[in-house]
């Protein structure tokens, strides 16, 4: 068999659940699990574009609606994710006001603008970055979690901020839909293959030498 | 010279040659896109062991536990997580409720119930039943299960709520502090290539088929 090639270019497809190569000539199934093969994710753009667009739509309640609210015999006062990481930051820790920032507004919309990139690039078959391309995908796949921290925050604060006398914490609409967000744009990531992002640049970029895999590392040392 | 049956990386696609590792802790990563594709360790499946039935032990306790005590002006709260999500429930917010239990009790408890049910006997030498649907629920918990994420969490809301009232870290902290180490050594060992090759070598019992 001829050496650098990709597997789909021999008809061959690797099994999304064991990752065993098989010919989709031969089998509808991978022969070693029976899960259905395919050759890329399929409907892996349509889906990854609703789900990301979704989650789009769904930033702007997240942002602009209050997450919290905190009832005292002072009044009402109403949190948003922004608000919260300027209390955070009066109150006298910057540095946990600027984990929160990044994670709570920097991420999910690094995410997305990411996201965008990668698709609106594969749409354009790019051929070139694709090494840094994939890398960026991996580092999506890496940090999306990261985003659900305010969620934990709000859940800790309404479970025990419950004072009848002088102060009760409830959760605020901007939380159900900040959670949507997070969970949306992680579907999102996921439904992306990342595939795609190598096969408008086959054969160029593929190192001659190799296929007998590869750089061995060591994780310590 | 034997080879091994080719391979592709799941990443980018290209075919590839595997070649064996010798050192421990070594990674073959995909020369075209840099990808992780395997990895080498001494004793995989009984570091996996180890760590698995640690890690459910400290779930456990984690969740029997509070997370943070409050004590304001004399009022005295505390909370465990199951006690955080009902609070949600209670206030009409079931969604956001089920996402945190899910995300910090349900699916840590099934990838490593499955990663148990599927190691377990491989390490017998034997092969579990219905190992390929466990092995799926497992690589559909494991980018749920956000422990690491929900210490942060609990984190930012001890200093939130320490200029407000006396906050008093509970022993769950601690369990979900050292559960976040275990699962992350765990990630480091387990991969689904180690476990389909123990599955290739192990015995086929009774003839039992993954599906």
């Amino acid at each position: 068999m001829s050496r650098r090639h990709t597997a789909a270019s021999q008809g061959l497809a690797v099994c999304e659940v064991c990752g065993q190569l098989a010919s989709l000539e031969q089998h509808e199934h991978c022969p070693r699990c029976q899960a259905p093969l395919h050759l890329r994710k399929p409907d892996s753009l349509a889906r990854t574009w609703a789900l990301m667009l979704a989650a789009y739509v769904l930033y702007l309640p997240a942002n602009l609606l209050p997450i919290m609210e905190t009832r005292s015999p002072f009044g009402t006062q109403h949190d948003t994710i922004m608000s919260g990481v300027v209390v955070l930051w009066d109150t006298g820790s910057w540095e946990l006001a600027l984990v929160v920032f990044c994670a709570s507004i920097v991420l999910p919309m690094l995410k997305l603008f990411s996201l965008t990139y990668l698709l609106l690039s594969v749409h354009r078959g790019s051929h070139r970055n694709t090494r840094q391309r994939a890398r960026l995908y991996r580092l999506l796949e890496l940090i999306g979690r990261w985003s659900m921290l305010d969620v934990y925050v709000v859940t800790l604060l309404v479970a025990l901020v419950q004072v009848q006398s002088l102060a009760i914490i409830s959760p605020g609409p901007g939380v159900v839909a900040f959670g949507a967000v997070v969970v949306l744009s992680m579907l999102a990531t996921m439904a992306f293959d990342p595939r795609l992002i190598w096969d408008r640049a086959v054969p160029q970029t593929v190192p001659s030498d190799t296929s007998a895999a590869s750089a061995e590392e060591h994780r310590h040392a | 010279m034997p080879t091994a049956p080719l391979t592709a990386c799941h990443e980018c696609d290209l075919l590839l040659q595997p070649v064996a590792l010798t050192l421990p802790g070594s990674r073959a990563h995909c020369p075209r896109c840099g990808a992780r594709l395997y990895s080498f360790h001494r004793d995989r499946l009984e570091k996996i062991l180890a760590l698995t039935l640690a890690a459910l032990v400290l779930l456990l306790t984690a969740n029997l536990y509070p997370i943070v005590g409050l004590n304001i002006q004399g009022n005295y709260t505390e909370t465990t997580v199951i006690g955080a999500v009902r609070h949600l429930w209670q206030d009409g917010r079931e969604a956001l409720g089920g996402l945190v239990l899910l995300t910090t009790v349900l699916m840590p408890a099934i990838e490593l119930g499955a990663v148990l049910w599927l190691v377990l006997p491989l390490w017998q030498g034997r092969r579990s039943p219905a190992f390929a649907p466990v092995f799926r629920a497992f690589r559909l918990a494991h980018p749920w299960a956000m422990v690491e994420v929900f210490i942060l969490g609990v984190l930012v809301s001890l200093v939130k709520l320490a200029h407000l009232a006396d906050v008093l870290p509970g022993p769950a902290i601690w369990c979900f502090g050292g559960l976040m180490l275990l699962l992350a050594a765990l990630a480091g060992l387990l991969d689904g290539h180690t476990l389909w090759q123990a599955w290739d070598e192990a015995h086929p019992d009774d003839g039992a088929k993954p599906a």
